[in-house]
């Protein structure tokens, strides 16, 4: 299966390598031509070099048979044409973008790209949600950030040690999807009662996000 | 019958443009200066964006309108330009990938009902025609003009 990359530096490379991992066949297209150079010798994938937003070399590097295109270039306009002239011209089926100014997003989505993603966004959502929080450990934006899965550890002290999920009233829009203890993860019902040492998937909206972490540790967020 | 074409062409840019419009002219560049000086002149409202200030130097005395410094690939940008008024919006940046998004935000987000691309390569400018984005060609006016001017001198 053929994935074709566009763009450059260590993302590319990081890219490549994982999808080769995984089986698929990575195509880059990259401007540079020492970083070609030196990509062609690192990784078993096929490296062009050239501007992957001209029909030419999306053609060459296999854009009909591909079953993704990756836009992943520092600049929001080239990933966009990429991904367009991907769908358009070789009936690529799935475009991916990297946006760069997290407007664009939105944009993106209007325009024709299967999937854009904003590191910008998912940095700042990131520090917002988590900073100053030693119990949240981990933190997922799924469905562009319209969802979040995070995980929260219990320790004594907290409000929520020793109620169970029927006392624990989580706002709607939030829903604790698992205990973990110890090596047992369970799915929790309404009398399960929670316990110092848990580590809790909470998935929950961006909205009710803080109103959850409020209810679960008490804690202005 | 090419020359033919283009007066009737002309004659119809002619009697829209016999009312003052707002026209937001992307790229400050040869092109982009060019237009803005022309349709400032010919008593247009005209915001001319580029991202370097020094671009603004190109333009003559004869340009009233505004300038606006930015990246028009930045949403903000377009804002600034106060795009969404805009009655036509010409992308003629350097580059034909801004010019290609540029084009599509302004008729997609900010509803411009009257965009124009400047698209330099002809493969590219082919699949955008089909995304009913109004494209321009200088790469193919050019070979064309020279293609049918070497064809009569034979």
């Amino acid at each position: 299966m053929k994935v074709i990359i566009v763009g450059g530096g260590k993302v590319v490379y990081f890219l490549a390598k994982v999808f080769i991992s995984k089986g698929y066949q990575p195509v880059i297209i990259d401007q540079d031509k020492d970083e070609c150079l030196w990509l062609s010798q690192e990784l078993k994938a096929v490296v062009l070099n050239g501007d992957g937003s001209r029909p030419v070399l999306l053609e060459e590097a296999g854009a009909r048979e591909a079953i993704a295109v990756l836009a992943v270039t520092p600049r929001d306009q080239d990933n966009l044409v990429v991904c367009q002239l991907a769908s358009k011209m070789f009936e690529v089926e799935r475009t991916l973008a990297l946006v760069n100014d997290p407007e664009n997003q939105e944009v993106f989505h209007r325009l024709g790209v299967s999937v854009a993603f904003s590191t910008t966004h998912i940095m700042a959502t990131l520090i917002e949600q988590q900073a100053g929080l030693e119990e949240v450990v981990n933190l997922l934006p799924v469905a562009q950030g319209k969802m979040t899965v995070t995980e929260v550890l219990l320790h004594q002290g907290l409000p929520s040690v020793g109620r169970s999920m029927q006392e624990l009233d989580m706002p709607s829009g939030s829903l604790i999807g698992a205990i973990i203890r110890g090596d047992k993860v369970t799915v929790p019902r309404g009398p399960d009662r929670l316990q110092d040492g848990d580590r809790l998937l909470l998935i929950s909206t961006p909205e009710s996000y803080g109103p959850a972490l409020r209810c679960l540790m008490g804690k202005e967020v | 019958m090419g020359i033919c074409r283009q007066t009737t062409k002309r004659r119809q840019v002619n009697r829209v443009m016999a009312k003052s419009l707002f026209i937001v002219v992307v790229g400050c560049g040869r092109l982009g200066s060019l237009l803005a000086n022309g349709l400032s002149g010919q008593g247009h409202s005209v915001v001319v964006i580029d991202r370097r200030a020094e671009a603004f130097d190109d333009l003559s005395a004869e340009f009233s309108g505004f300038k606006v410094v930015g990246d028009a690939v930045e949403s903000e940008t377009l804002r600034k330009a106060r795009a969404a008024d805009a009655d036509c919006l010409i992308a003629a940046a350097e580059e034909d990938n801004v010019n290609l998004m540029v084009a599509q935000v302004a008729k997609d987000v900010f509803q411009v009902k009257w965009v124009i691309a400047r698209v330099a390569e002809p493969a590219r400018e082919l699949a955008y025609r089909q995304l009913n984005i109004e494209t321009v060609s200088p790469t193919s006016l050019a070979g064309d003009y020279v293609l049918r001017s070497l064809a009569q001198d034979k």
